[in-house]
């Protein structure tokens, strides 16, 4: 694929592909932004107009945006904490050689198969239940009083429910990480006479460390648009305590019928989202080079 | 100091046994090479001594402390290794303190150990640079630093230049034995090679199937090989074996003629056959002649004979230079 040749073949093979994926992202975005620009709620039809920026001015003067804001952020960073540390304690544990290994790393990876709306509503109805819920009964029989987990620690049980399903793939990744690291160096390290943790913070660490930057990198785009767990647990409830801001585009969207105001929402968590993966680049982005 | 013992070491894995039963001295400050063709368990024994692997019954002492049962980092020995295994994301510099870093080491000391490592090894313009930055030969220098600087009792090589093409092979060959008559530290090394063996060791132990076959220095190996699984593997090219009636006439069950040990000439020899292949080394001239009744024997000339495939020559062993053996195999 080296000649000149080649690769004006290669470009008008791969034209109608990368034709067909910029209409499919362009023309969403595009209706998107033009609809941000109009004053357009569906209880109002035919009544569209141009307004500027006021969908804008809107969506920034409502005090929930900010609460949606820092809820995101708190939402996001809670399960990356939670996922990177514990994928990483479980890829350790895992990479030891046991019985029945295969079996065991089938189990570990299996919630990410599960629905987020299904393990969400397991979640919910099965383990958190303040009633039939598996830690309410696990309460009662230390004589506790139940935990109302979605009523008390609304976020913190969000959390829990996405960093569940997020750990299998974040261990699974840093599994794979491990694995690569050169048997002869752990070897060498144990001789240089470096103990457990040594091996870990100046060895295992430093191997991983791109690996944990993919990680992060690929959760993060996933997780700044969480809905669905959102959606059957706490409905942004209690008041906007678990309201992101996909959560708040959509409240504005098809609940309040404002597609003007919730297209302007979209457009800043496009323009968020773009932050935060610039900045997140950046400050992990040495890992990706060499 | 560094003297090892070993004492009655026995190994196996699983099922299989791969030492069954080694006992063997080391001294002070000698080189020693392990030698023997691929699965013979000198890479085992190595690391048997290292300490990363645990012996299977036995004894491992170090300056006459048993050490049987200590880990790597305690039995106070270095390695190298076929690999380099050096860390990628650390500098040379980062590389070669690691081991002083893992001590404790203060800054001062560490320093100055890395410093007087990387200008014994030449490595001092390279301190700041990256394993991947280096060439091979640089890279084993940088593998060799980070062993020196512990100051340990003994160097464990194993197979260090394996990877290196041949022309650094033979360099490196000479910085190690260098090294050694600089440091005087205890040497094991192991190595398939018997050309290495020969030229660095000051006592080889040659492995077959995880017994030792002899130990001694290299010449001694060479003019009275134990056996004749050390004969044919000391020596390059392998010395010629003959079997059955030639070898009756020593009154042996096997002889065997070292290739150098083989005069040739025009007219008939002790044998006499057809050369096969004449290779032209410049210096010496390999001949592989079919001989009648011994199969192929190989001789060493000079490099100024010419003899071309088919023609017949004589060949005649030098008179005190035949070895004999045993049905055993044993030297006679």
């Amino acid at each position: 694929m080296a000649t000149a040749q080649t690769q004006t073949a290669a470009r008008f093979m791969m034209a109608p592909a990368v034709l067909l994926l910029l209409a499919w992202m362009i023309i969403p975005l595009s209706m998107t932004l033009y609809f941000s620009f109009q004053r357009y709620n569906l209880l109002m039809p035919g009544m569209e107009y141009f307004t500027g920026f006021d969908n804008y001015r809107y969506f920034f003067a409502n005090p929930n945006f900010w609460a949606a804001l820092t809820n995101t952020l708190v939402l996001v960073g809670g399960v990356l904490a939670i996922t990177l540390i514990g994928g990483t304690l479980l890829a350790l544990l895992l990479d030891q050689p046991m019985f029945g290994q295969g079996i065991v790393r089938l189990l570990v990876i299996a919630p990410f198969f599960v629905m987020p709306t299904v393990s969400a509503l397991v979640w919910k109805n099965m383990l958190m239940h303040p009633v039939n819920g598996f830690f309410a009964w696990l309460a009662r029989v230390f004589g506790f009083q139940p935990i109302d987990w979605f009523a008390q620690f609304p976020m913190f049980s969000i959390i829990m429910i996405v960093a569940w399903q997020w750990l299998p793939f974040a261990t699974l990744i840093l599994l794979t990480a491990l694995q690569s690291l050169d048997e002869e160096q752990r070897e060498a390290a144990g001789m240089d006479g470096a103990g457990p943790l040594s091996l870990f913070f100046y060895i295992i660490l430093p191997h991983i460390a791109r690996a944990l930057t993919v990680v992060m990198l690929i959760q993060t785009i996933f997780l700044l648009s969480i809905f669905a767990e959102i959606l059957v647990t706490t409905n942004g409830g209690p008041g906007v305590a678990t309201t992101n801001l996909t959560f708040l585009i959509y409240m504005q969207s098809l609940l309040q019928f404002d597609v003007g105001l919730a297209s302007a929402g979209g457009i800043v968590a496009v323009i968020l989202a773009n932050i935060v993966a610039i900045f997140l680049l950046r400050i992990v982005g040495k890992n990706l080079e060499a | 100091m560094g003297s090892i013992t070993l004492k009655n070491v026995k190994k196996s894995f699983g099922g299989v046994t791969v030492i069954p039963d080694i006992s063997l001295d080391i001294e002070d400050g000698q080189f020693v090479v392990f030698v023997g063709p691929s699965g013979c368990g000198k890479s085992t024994l190595l690391r048997l001594i290292a300490g990363l692997e645990d012996v299977s019954d036995g004894m491992i002492a170090i300056d006459g402390e048993d050490m049987t049962k200590t880990a790597p980092a305690q039995r106070k020995l270095s390695m190298v290794f076929q690999s380099y295994a050096l860390y990628p994301h650390m500098s040379v510099r980062g590389n070669i303190a690691f081991p002083l870093k893992m001590e404790k080491a203060p800054k001062e000391k560490i320093d100055a150990a890395v410093n007087n490592a990387a200008s014994i090894l030449n490595l001092t313009d390279y301190l700041d640079r990256k394993p991947r930055q280096l060439s091979g030969g640089q890279r084993q220098r940088v593998a060799i630093g980070r062993a020196i600087v512990r100051q340990p009792k003994a160097f464990l090589f194993d197979e260090p230049l394996s990877n290196l093409d041949a022309a650094l092979r033979v360099a490196m060959r000479l910085e190690i034995s260098e090294l050694h008559n600089k440091l005087k530290t205890t040497m094991v090394y192991v190595t398939h090679d018997q050309v290495e063996a020969m030229t660095m060791a000051d006592k080889i132990v040659v492995l077959n199937a995880g017994r030792i076959e002899q130990y001694g220095s290299p010449l001694e190996l060479y003019q009275r090989p134990a056996n004749k699984f050390v004969a044919g593997f000391i020596g390059s090219p392998k010395m010629n074996f003959v079997e059955g009636a030639e070898a009756q006439k020593h009154g042996a069950h096997s002889i065997g003629v070292r290739p150098e040990h083989l005069t040739v000439s025009r007219g008939p020899g002790t044998w006499s056959g057809v050369v096969k292949v004449s290779e032209h080394l410049g210096s010496d001239t390999f001949l592989h002649v079919d001989v009648e009744g011994a199969g192929t024997m190989t001789t060493r000339t000079s490099g100024d004979v010419a003899f071309k495939h088919g023609e017949t020559v004589g060949l005649t062993p030098v008179e005190g230079r035949v070895y004999r053996f045993d049905a055993q195999g044993m030297a006679v």
